[in-house]
């Protein structure tokens, strides 16, 4: 009975197949590192943000007259309202976490390189929206550094030479931060933009599906079937998804079905990285004033403006590029060139040696470059921007460029260390 | 448009400028969230000193009651003096538009204010009052100056003054600021004061977040099922990678 229903919607919907294709018999490489939890852990982290967001939307009133007070209200008069809201600022960052820790990955080992540059443009469109929905999240509480924040960054779409002005009007639907930005903000925070970031990962993930994960070694898993490579024992002993094979053209060596074998491990990451979520929810929430920041705890004011105004951690790096060039106009544009620079990785590195394992020197040297660059430029994003700091801020600017002008210069004819044939 | 950009980032700026001026030197507070008793006290100075002006419109009285062990039937006689109801907010009947014109800003609501100063702003703000004649209520604070608060528990600490010493500076005798001294008019000595302000901080640091301890309970639990889910995700782990080769 119950086999014949299976088949019956087997025949209508091939779901056991897709779950086969996706899951049970897709292949991944055998050699996944430490790196590679982070794809599942932002999953997880959207799964948290999208169901402790569910929750916190039943008493949530999104008006400038009952949002803070309705925040009060879901921390302190409903059952565990606080931790939803703690499970779901902490989630805010978290993902920031994760997803910086996932495209240092995709670097590391040049996973955005040919033929993956599509699924990487995929990852950079869910890292911009993952901006504007944390962005439009953070007005929502209507404290003082949600307004005081949202004026800043609105500010930077004023300095755009002729329409600047018209479009910030446009995104806040008022001549100044109001309920009516308030309510717009809320409308593309909970619907417009979680539906087109879970699109978005879909679209990431069957890109990543089908080409293939990449792997520490950066070498291909699926080899042509011309003889030069030999299956092992080992090889041939888990079954992989037909589509996978293109029909006898190609093999499969060194690789895994990711489930169970990924999933149970994917587990573990889940475990170790819920052991330091968990630690922070509940021991310290507001993040030492990096999640949640204490100016945040007053009624947004539009007649007092808070003695310190700092993005929230995740924007600073980007917040100090910006502040870094004296003119406002080129500031904002060298702040969208720092994204857009990241999103043209496939193109700007013209080498054909992905992983740093077997990249030159030169090249690790300048991945660390970009690395220190990106984590000094979060610092002084929250520091003044004076003196010194200025100073600071447009050194690593500059060599948060110059990785990427370096990196094009040099990978045309990088000196590489032979590849292995099969994973390490 | 970008010269308002230019003005708000003059403004972070300089905004940042006065954070790193001169900062005051803040006395750590002794918060303790499991002592009751202190808790209780805070919470009858509250009632007895602050709310006249301030009020804590997030936090019911109810919560209070329960989370401080005071018997309804106590809470309702003692504390609450206007005939609200148990459930209701701990509110006064002080208009904002009257505070600002009575005392040049309106006084903020404290259900947050521990999360907003922190408690040992707090601790040092309500022990920092001094006489200032120049001031429209004959005090000024070195922690806030310019407050326009009164000194509402001078009651209890006595009106403190500026306490120069004449010592020899270089070789010449010169009056040096050495603290804060009162004028022993107050109903409590400089410890019993100290320990009054602790006691307020400390149920102001409660209403604050006063799901804390019961965060941290439940974050304990969590933590030891989590190590425990840890464990055996490990030991899963590695049993089926045992023919991973």
């Amino acid at each position: 009975m119950f086999k014949n229903l299976m088949s019956w919607i087997e025949y209508r919907l091939p779901f056991m197949d897709k779950m086969n294709l996706h899951v049970m018999q897709y292949p991944a490489p055998k050699n996944f590192n430490f790196w590679y939890f982070f794809g599942s852990l932002a999953m997880l982290v959207l799964v948290n943000q999208i169901l402790t967001g569910v929750w916190l939307t039943m008493n949530y009133v999104p008006s400038a007259d009952g949002a803070f007070a309705s925040v009060e209200y879901i921390m302190r008069d409903v059952d565990y309202g606080w931790l939803l809201r703690y499970m779901h600022s902490t989630g805010a960052s978290a993902f920031f976490v994760v997803v910086y820790l996932h495209m240092l990955r995709g670097m590391m080992y040049g996973s955005y390189q040919k033929p993956r540059e599509l699924l990487w443009i995929f990852g950079m469109l869910i890292f911009l929206v993952l901006m504007a929905e944390a962005f439009m999240g953070y007005l929502l509480p209507w404290g003082q550094m949600s307004f005081w924040g949202a004026q800043v960054i609105i500010g930077i779409f004023g300095t755009i030479p002729f329409v600047g002005e018209d479009l910030t009007l446009w995104i806040r639907g008022d001549y100044v931060i109001s309920g009516a930005t308030l309510n717009r903000f809320f409308a593309l925070h909970v619907i417009a933009l979680p539906l087109v970031l879970v699109i978005l990962v879909f679209l990431h993930i069957m890109a990543l599906h089908e080409v293939g994960s990449n792997n520490p070694d950066g070498i291909e898993i699926k080899k042509d079937n011309d003889g030069t490579v030999e299956q092992t024992e080992a090889d041939k002993k888990f079954t992989f998804h037909q589509y996978f094979t293109r029909g006898g053209k190609k093999i499969i060596v060194d690789a895994i079905p990711f489930h169970p074998y990924y999933t149970v491990k994917d587990l573990l990451g889940v475990a170790g990285f819920l052991l330091i979520f968990a630690w922070v929810i509940f021991f310290f929430p507001e993040g030492g004033g990096y999640f949640l920041e204490p100016p945040n705890f007053e009624p947004a004011n539009a007649l007092k403006t808070p003695a310190h105004i700092a993005p929230v951690w995740y924007f600073t790096p980007f917040y100090a590029i910006l502040r870094a060039i004296p003119h406002p106009f080129m500031g904002a544009v060298a702040m969208f060139a720092a994204i857009v620079a990241l999103a043209l990785l496939p193109w700007l590195d013209r080498g054909r040696v992905r992983s740093i394992r077997y990249r030159s020197g030169l090249h690790t040297a300048n991945l660390i470059n970009f690395c220190i660059s990106f984590v000094a430029l979060g610092v002084l994003g929250v520091l003044p921007a004076e003196g010194l700091y200025t100073l600071l801020a447009q050194i690593f600017s500059f060599t948060y460029f110059g990785f990427f002008i370096l990196l094009w210069f040099y990978s045309k004819n990088e000196k590489t260390k032979p590849l292995p044939v099969r994973l390490t | 448009m970008m010269k308002n950009l230019f003005s708000v980032i003059a403004l972070v700026a300089s905004s940042w400028a006065m954070a790193a001026g001169p900062s005051v030197h803040l006395d750590k507070a002794p918060i303790d969230l499991t002592d009751k008793a202190s808790l209780q006290n805070g919470a009858r100075l509250f009632q007895n000193y602050c709310l006249g002006c301030h009020q804590m419109q997030y936090q019911r009285y109810s919560r209070t009651f329960s989370d401080l062990d005071i018997p309804e039937d106590v809470g309702v006689e003692n504390l609450m003096f206007t005939g609200e109801k148990v459930g209701d907010h701990i509110t006064n009947n002080m208009s904002a538009k009257d505070g600002e014109k009575w005392f040049g800003a309106t006084p903020p609501d404290l259900t947050n204010v521990a999360r907003v100063r922190g408690p040992d702003w707090l601790y040092t703000y309500l022990r920092s009052f001094y006489a200032d004649p120049s001031r429209p209520f004959g005090v000024n604070n070195e922690v806030f100056p310019l407050v326009g608060m009164p000194h509402v528990l001078q009651e209890l600490q006595g009106m403190p003054y500026k306490a120069y010493e004449t010592r020899l500076v270089d070789g010449e005798s010169k009056e040096v600021y050495v603290g804060l001294s009162t004028d022993g008019s107050g109903e409590l000595n400089a410890e019993e004061y100290d320990r009054a302000v602790a006691d307020l901080v400390n149920y102001l640091e409660y209403v604050g977040e006063p799901t804390k301890l019961e965060a941290r309970e439940l974050g304990t639990k969590v933590m030891v099922f989590l190590l425990i889910f840890f464990v055996l995700a490990y030991l899963l782990k590695k049993e089926y990678w045992k023919d991973v080769h």
